[in-house]
């Protein structure tokens, strides 16, 4: 029973959703978010693994040849993108956040008020 | 809440879910030994049914062209959203102050060079997206960091010139609203939304993959657009308004 990838992908998902809770700073708590979200990158691509399986692209091997499952690299693709769009947005409301408050801590943050 | 009593609730609930995620995995196929049908199936039928050799782009623009309409969209939403987020606070009539940037002889050298290697590169990751591994996302990426090494060896005022609002929104759109279209235009010829009716060409040419090659197109120009805005953006973001200095 080897479940190794998967459990790295925990670890990692679990280290960044402690820094997200514990964070005192806004860009420390995105760059955590962004370590979380990489542990799926993990899963979906150790999910996908063949043992001795090449890369799902045949154009130098004839179609055939054993390949790892593409579905889950299009998806990881898919992934990727979601992950630089996102900290983009979160970078630019923590800038925001810091023209209006003046800080980047979390904590010191007062609640929104309407 | 002190931070030391935030950091020891944080530990015992991460350590307590991570229990149960791990509990989760251990009944995982083994790693290496997938079972599932989906990749033999898509290995086997996309070279002979679409001539594509990189299955994960005939995954991502023709078997699941949908979510990744989606997904081009979500990117096109976070880009507006950034700009809306940073021009409502901006405002219109605030003038910015260039920064001087002093560049090194070095840094301008090796900028220079690399220009024309950074654009090849990108639009053949672009273009060969379909047969080779690359497409439109992460070509247009490539595309996209030209500008910034313009920016890089040249400073704002080369940027601001080759990353003309207008005509860099006007290309996002562009690509965006190209996705879409070439959908609708299967429609119309009677087919499903974004299904491949095109012909798919010789394989392991340029021409193959119908549909495939022009929705990279369309995201690599949508993507590489998309990416130089957020450049533009946070730069702008960065500058002090003259009144403030």
């Amino acid at each position: 029973m080897n479940v190794l990838p998967y459990v790295i992908a925990v670890w990692l998902f679990l280290a960044g959703l402690y820094g997200v809770a514990t964070s005192r700073n806004l860009i420390h708590l995105i760059v955590c978010l962004s370590v979380a979200q990489s542990s799926t990158y993990i899963l979906l691509i150790a999910i996908g693994y063949r043992q001795g399986a090449g890369p799902p692209i045949f154009t130098y091997v004839p179609p055939g040849t054993p390949a790892v499952d593409p579905v889950v690299q299009a998806l990881a693709l898919t992934d990727v993108v979601v992950s630089a769009a996102m900290t983009a947005l979160l970078l630019a409301v923590a800038v925001r956040i810091y023209k209006q408050t003046g800080t980047l801590d979390p904590q010191k943050i007062r609640p929104l008020r309407s | 809440m002190t931070i030391r009593s935030r950091q020891i609730m944080a530990l015992g609930s991460t350590a307590a879910l991570g229990l149960l995620l791990v509990w989760g995995v251990i009944r995982l196929p083994d790693f290496g030994a997938y079972p599932g049908p989906y990749s033999d199936v898509l290995n086997a039928a996309a070279v002979a049914e679409r001539h594509v050799t990189n299955i994960p782009s005939a995954v991502n623009f023709d078997y699941r062209a949908f979510d990744t309409l989606g997904e081009e969209f979500m990117l096109f939403v976070a880009v507006a959203g950034l700009a809306v987020l940073f021009r409502e606070q901006r405002g219109r009539s605030n003038r910015k102050n260039p920064s001087v940037v002093q560049v090194s002889e070095a840094v301008r050298w090796m900028g220079s060079g690399l220009i024309g290697f950074t654009v090849l590169f990108g639009m053949m990751i672009v273009l060969h997206g379909s047969l080779t591994p690359g497409g439109g996302f992460q070509g247009g990426l490539i595309l996209a960091m030209t500008v910034l090494l313009i920016y890089l060896i040249r400073g704002d005022e080369a940027f601001e010139r080759l990353s003309r609002r207008a005509f860099v929104e006007a290309l996002e759109a562009a690509g965006a609203g190209a996705y879409v279209l070439i959908g609708l235009a299967m429609l119309t010829t009677g087919g499903m939304f974004l299904e491949n009716l095109l012909p798919i060409g010789r394989l392991r040419e340029l021409d193959s993959g119908g549909t495939i090659f022009l929705i990279n197109l369309a995201t690599g120009v949508e993507v590489s657009a998309a990416f130089v805005l957020l450049f533009a953006e946070f730069l702008e973001e960065s500058r002090k308004p003259s009144s403030e200095r």
